[in-house]
């Protein structure tokens, strides 16, 4: 049985790191200031966590915040699916906040506090997204996503920001306001909702190429989840100091656009209706379009954060490749992407924005014999290409493994190959990187013998990920059981 | 065409509005001088006021005040006897808007010539280029 | 008292100005408290009245105890209780907001400025709240010469922009009496009403048509509707900041009520949208403004001026939406007048803060502003993402009901304009906010020093009123669903699906 109960818990959630920025911007020292970003981050994730285990009963929990207009409210709702984002996300926002310590005290970056602050702004948002109820409550904190995370991207002020931010703003706002915008009215117009159901909204329309038109509409407008061609702002946006890439751009932004992109095909069309009118595949094209080619173009990538965006952009396609298919265990593996990609790549952005403090490196050509001089980074590097590969004993395995299994279970062979095709390139831009920073002579050998790892706080949260990420080879258990809760529904 | 003549001349009153109403908007739109503009919106105005008197007038009708007003025995009054007063009245508040308006025009146009020594649009419009 | 409501909104303002016109000579002191009182008071008095018009429905107030044709009545109901706590209420932060400018700017002259600033006031409440053409006709006059002298007293340009306005208001103004003219030769009465009582059987008459049409091009010539736009970026952009703060946000927004009101309660909904057969035609009027004064805007290199043709184009957005002539359309025309109020108040706000700071406001002198005035930056972010229609706040349900009623009659022109629309404001304000944000001010860069400018906030009190109008922004965003449902939907005859 399902139950709903009424609780303010996910407003909280939501609320913490929005009530904390007054703080941030008024604290006097910075270590008051990155104490009360710890505390926030905690308190979040303990009252995430305290939802969980209600959640993995199969229960609900919903909370109304203010009505906006008939059959779309400001309505939170925690269900599995969004409870494995939130979980993540919340999780790691901890992680990358000692990070952040590490990162922007170690460069001496200028105006912190603004930058705490607007990253407390933009985890609420990502929590906001998580638990929305409808689609118009996800609309609202996903803007509140691009306009948060605008300073984040820009930090550096100088001209090149300039340009990211603009490119950025463009994509993501441009998109969301010129296609998710009418899209989203036109559904309101159809169904007289927006909220999320399991069975989908839009089951009463018949035309073909209307749900067609719909369909694309949402995929490319939540240009977050980077599809291509609306994928270019990933690779710009990485002008960011590096704890924003790792959070946001591999966790945070990206995946609410994979998730907000979820919940369009579970929650308002519905896998029979797209089964019904054969609209999975055509997703499922543009996906593994996008997986092929952002990973071919990863490969000539020299500079090792670019590299990683467009890993990223093709992995995020993973996730809606594993939605489209429309088998059970597609969908399970493309949601539990969401959890494995975020440990995995965190670690290697983290590690990439290690060694840059300690080094200044950022091309590839430059990081031969790294291994030697940062060997704790160069390993979590290792441990977390594994991951993104997919590649035991990291969790990254379990989701590739199922949407596998789904494209069998969907009879959909060539996908299969597109997978398993871009795991080898996977590897092929990955591996090198490692075997060349352990095996390979250092071009500059007076730095041999010196041991430079970067600060403590940069070390501890990649360690700290990358175990994660093996942890989770051996128990992948609840973010299993919370997406096939949220695909049973 | 003696019709359209007839047609024409019934309601010559409306023609004698619409033509002044006319000029005064070729003298806003067309004139360079910014006191004939003035004049022109007071033209247009005006025009729309003697539209409003014009309204009021009835054939053979008188103005309408009534001699034995009340203390006196009752008694039937015919509207068609008396030209409508409303419009007249109407009239009046209209004036002094008129007249308002007017004040505030000059007092501008007093304040443009004080600014750029000149009331020819083109001239103030050339000054402004170049300054 | 309670009773008197209606009346006192308007008379209380009116008899202040006399007041403060003495003050002025005597003690030039009194004159803001004065006028800050009267406006108190009629703000009070709206909010009384929009409360109790939700409680028992509409308030008929007749003035003297004459009776409806006879006499004047002042008609408080769903669709104006709104707008009076509006232009009540905008009237009333913007003086307190700008007292401090008005004595620098204008020293010695506070009796006259503060006289005219609460007639203005005094013409605007007058045109909301009364239910007679005539009595709307003397008010828009009330309200607009005031608005010229007012706009007049602005530096440079501002008396020839003044003077312009003034013969483009005289014909617009001409023209709605004009239309009332000849309404009444064919009802013989003045009320609203009452006119509406005699008006169906001559719906088809030559007379009637035309009279409609005159009062159209009246109140579009009012509410500066492209392509009769062209004085409106002039006397805005030159008039003095305290005095564009005021005139900006109410008087195009009070235009758009006055043709709504005709249209629903003068006229009726099946004369408007379904006999005259004219709606394609204004609404792709109102997608012609939409494009042009966005197109405009982008043009401008001057905040205010973007900013007064960014008001063009919303006032596009309120036409079109009451033009559609279906439920969504109208109540996001009428919601689009609270909200869009708010949020043009509050960016003229902010450029007012700037002005008095910075005493510029082309794209150089904008440069490095975060830094400088954070707090006025926030409110100015806030409008902005309101007028691009970033929920939560309130431009987004405006223009989402717009659009939805856009979709329901099938004009897509328009749903097209609108979202061209939000995309290029979306351009707009991020050039700005770009120039603000990246580039370091000025002044600072010529003197050569490193360390970053200090914070340079505008008063106190201004910032603080930018800021409550600006969490208005985002508190009517959330209410949203209350405001329509409780106001908005009952201002719409049941007629309208």
């Amino acid at each position: 049985m399902m139950d709903t109960a009424i609780s303010a818990k996910p407003l909280l959630a939501v609320l913490v790191s929005l009530c904390v920025v007054p703080v941030l911007a008024y604290s006097r020292s910075p270590n008051v200031r990155e104490g009360w970003t710890f505390v926030a981050g905690l308190l979040k994730l303990l009252i995430v966590a305290s939802m969980v285990p209600t959640v993995l009963k199969g229960n609900r929990i919903e909370w109304t915040i203010a009505r906006f207009l008939p059959g779309a409210d400001l309505a939170l709702r925690v269900d599995p699916l969004g409870m494995l984002l939130a979980l993540v996300s919340s999780s790691l926002w901890i992680v990358t906040s000692a990070y952040s310590i590490g990162y922007m005290r170690g460069l001496k970056e200028h105006s912190q506090t603004r930058y705490y602050c607007f990253f407390a702004l933009a985890l609420s948002a990502t929590v906001g997204v998580a638990f929305s109820a409808n689609l118009l409550t996800a609309y609202l904190f996903y803007e509140m996503l691009s306009f948060a995370t605008y300073p984040l991207v820009t930090h550096h002020q100088d001209r090149e920001a300039r340009i990211s931010g603009r490119k950025y703003l463009a994509y993501i706002v441009g998109a969301s306001i010129g296609l998710v915008l009418p899209a989203m009215l036109v559904t309101y117009q159809l169904a007289g909702t927006l909220e999320f159901r399991s069975g989908g909204i839009l089951g009463q329309v018949n035309s073909h190429s209307l749900l067609m038109v719909l369909l694309l509409l949402f995929v490319f407008g939540f240009a977050k989840a980077a599809i291509m061609p609306l994928h270019a702002w990933l690779p710009a946006a990485m002008v960011a100091p590096t704890p924003v890439s790792a959070l946001l751009h591999a966790v945070a932004v990206v995946k609410v656009g994979a998730f907000c992109i979820l919940r369009v095909i579970t929650g308002i069309f519905g896998r029979e209706l797209l089964l019904a009118q054969h609209l999975g595949v055509i997703l499922c094209i543009i996906a593994s379009f996008t997986i092929l080619t952002a990973s071919l173009i990863a490969l000539s990538q020299d500079e090792l954060k670019r590299r990683l965006a467009f890993s990223t952009i093709s992995q995020l396609s993973y996730i809606v490749l594993g939605a489209a298919l429309l088998s059970p265990k597609a969908m399970t593996g493309g949601m539990v992407h969401i959890a494995m990609h975020a440990f995995g790549k965190i670690t290697l952005f983290f590690c990439a924005g290690a060694i840059y403090v300690a080094t200044g490196i950022q091309k590839i050509r430059e990081m031969d014999g790294i291994g030697r001089r940062m060997p704790i980074t160069m390993a979590a590097f290792f441990i977390g290409s594994l991951s993104v590969i997919g590649l035991p004993p990291t969790g990254g395995l379990f989701s590739k493994w199922y949407m596998a299994l789904g494209t069998l279970q969907a009879h959909q062979w060539v996908f299969l190959v597109v997978l398993l095709l871009s795991s080898l390139l996977n590897a092929a831009y990955f591996l090198p990187i490692v075997y060349k920073a352990f095996f390979c002579p250092p071009q500059e050998p007076t730095f041999e013998h010196t041991s430079t790892e970067a600060p403590i706080w940069c070390l501890i949260p990649l360690v700290i990920t990358a175990s994660c990420s093996i942890v989770l080879f051996f128990y992948p258990g609840p973010f299993f059981k919370l997406a096939e809760l949220a695909v049973l529904k | 065409m003696s019709d359209f003549f007839s047609h024409l001349v019934a309601r010559y009153n409306y023609w004698i509005y619409i033509t002044l109403m006319m000029i005064g908007l070729y003298a806003m739109i067309a004139k360079n001088n910014l006191v004939k503009k003035i004049i022109g919106m007071n033209i247009f105005q005006t025009a729309i006021i003697l539209f409003y008197i014009s309204i009021g007038a009835k054939k053979g009708a008188t103005i309408p005040i009534i001699s034995h007003g009340s203390g006196h025995e009752a008694h039937v009054v015919k509207a068609a006897d008396y030209i409508n007063p409303l419009p007249h009245v109407l009239m009046l508040t209209a004036i002094v808007v008129a007249v308002a308006t007017l004040g505030v025009a000059l007092a501008l146009a007093v304040q443009v010539y004080r600014q750029y020594k000149t009331l020819e649009e083109d001239e103030i419009l050339q000054k402004i280029r170049e300054s | 008292m309670n009773a008197q409501m209606p009346v006192l909104i308007v008379v209380v303002p009116l008899l202040s100005a006399f007041a403060i016109a003495a003050a002025g000579w005597f003690n030039r002191r009194l004159c803001m408290p004065t006028a800050a009182a009267a406006l108190g008071v009629a703000t009070l008095c709206t909010l009384g009245l929009l409360l109790r018009v939700i409680q028992d429905g509409e308030v008929v107030y007749r003035l003297g105890g004459w009776a409806a044709p006879w006499g004047i009545v002042y008609r408080v109901d769903f669709l104006n209780a709104p707008v009076l706590v509006l232009v009540a209420a905008i009237a009333l932060v913007n003086l307190v907001a700008t007292s401090r400018i008005v004595v620098e700017e204008f020293p010695g002259k506070e009796g006259a400025f503060y006289a005219l600033y609460v007639l203005f006031v005094t013409g605007l409440l007058g045109m909301v709240v009364t239910g007679d053409a005539f009595n709307l006709y003397v008010l828009l006059e009330i309200a607009s010469i005031t608005g010229y002298a007012l706009i007049a007293m602005g530096r440079g340009r501002a008396v020839l922009a003044s003077l312009n306005y003034v013969f483009m208001g005289t014909i617009g103004a001409c023209f709605y009496l004009l239309g009332i003219g000849y309404l009444y030769i064919m009802t013989g009465s003045l009320n609203m009403t009452d006119i509406a009582s005699f008006l169906p059987p001559l719906y088809s008459s030559k007379a009637v048509i035309t009279a409609f049409i005159i009062i159209m091009v009246g109140v579009w010539l009012k509410m500066a509707l492209f392509p009769l736009h062209g004085w409106l970026p002039n006397a805005y952009t030159y008039a003095p900041s305290s005095v564009s703060s005021l005139v900006a946000p109410l008087m195009t927004k009070v235009m758009v009520y006055v043709m709504i009101r005709i249209i629903l309660t003068v006229f009726t909904p099946a004369f408007t949208f379904r006999a005259l057969g004219l709606n394609q035609a204004v609404v792709w009027l109102a997608v012609a403004a939409i494009f042009m004064g966005s197109l405009m805007a982008l043009a401008q290199r001057n905040l205010k001026r973007m900013l007064t043709y960014i008001l063009i184009a919303e006032v596009g957005y309120m036409v079109g939406g009451a033009w559609l002539g279906n439920r969504a359309g109208l109540t996001g025309a009428v919601l689009h007048i609270l909200n869009d109020g708010l949020m043009t108040f509050c960016l003229f706000l902010a450029a007012g803060n700037i002005l008095y700071r910075v005493r510029g406001l082309n794209m150089e002198d904008l440069r490095g502003l975060f830094r400088k005035m954070p707090f006025t930056m926030g409110g100015f972010v806030i409008g902005a993402l309101s007028i691009i229609g970033v929920p939560p706040t309130c431009g987004f349900f405006s223009k989402w009901y717009l659009i939805l009623g856009g979709i329901q009659a099938g004009h897509y022109g328009f749903v097209v304009a609108l979202l061209f629309s939000s995309l290029v404001n979306l351009i707009l304000f991020f050039r700005i906010i770009e120039v603000g944000y990246f580039e370091p001010h000025s002044e600072h860069r010529h003197e050569g020093q490193d360390h970053a400018p200090s914070m340079e906030e505008a008063p106190v009190g201004m910032v603080v009123s930018l800021l409550i109008v600006a969490s208005g922004l985002i508190l009517a965003g959330l209410y949203a669903g209350d405001i329509v449902q409780r106001v908005v939907n009952l201002a719409i005859p049941e007629s309208i699906v």
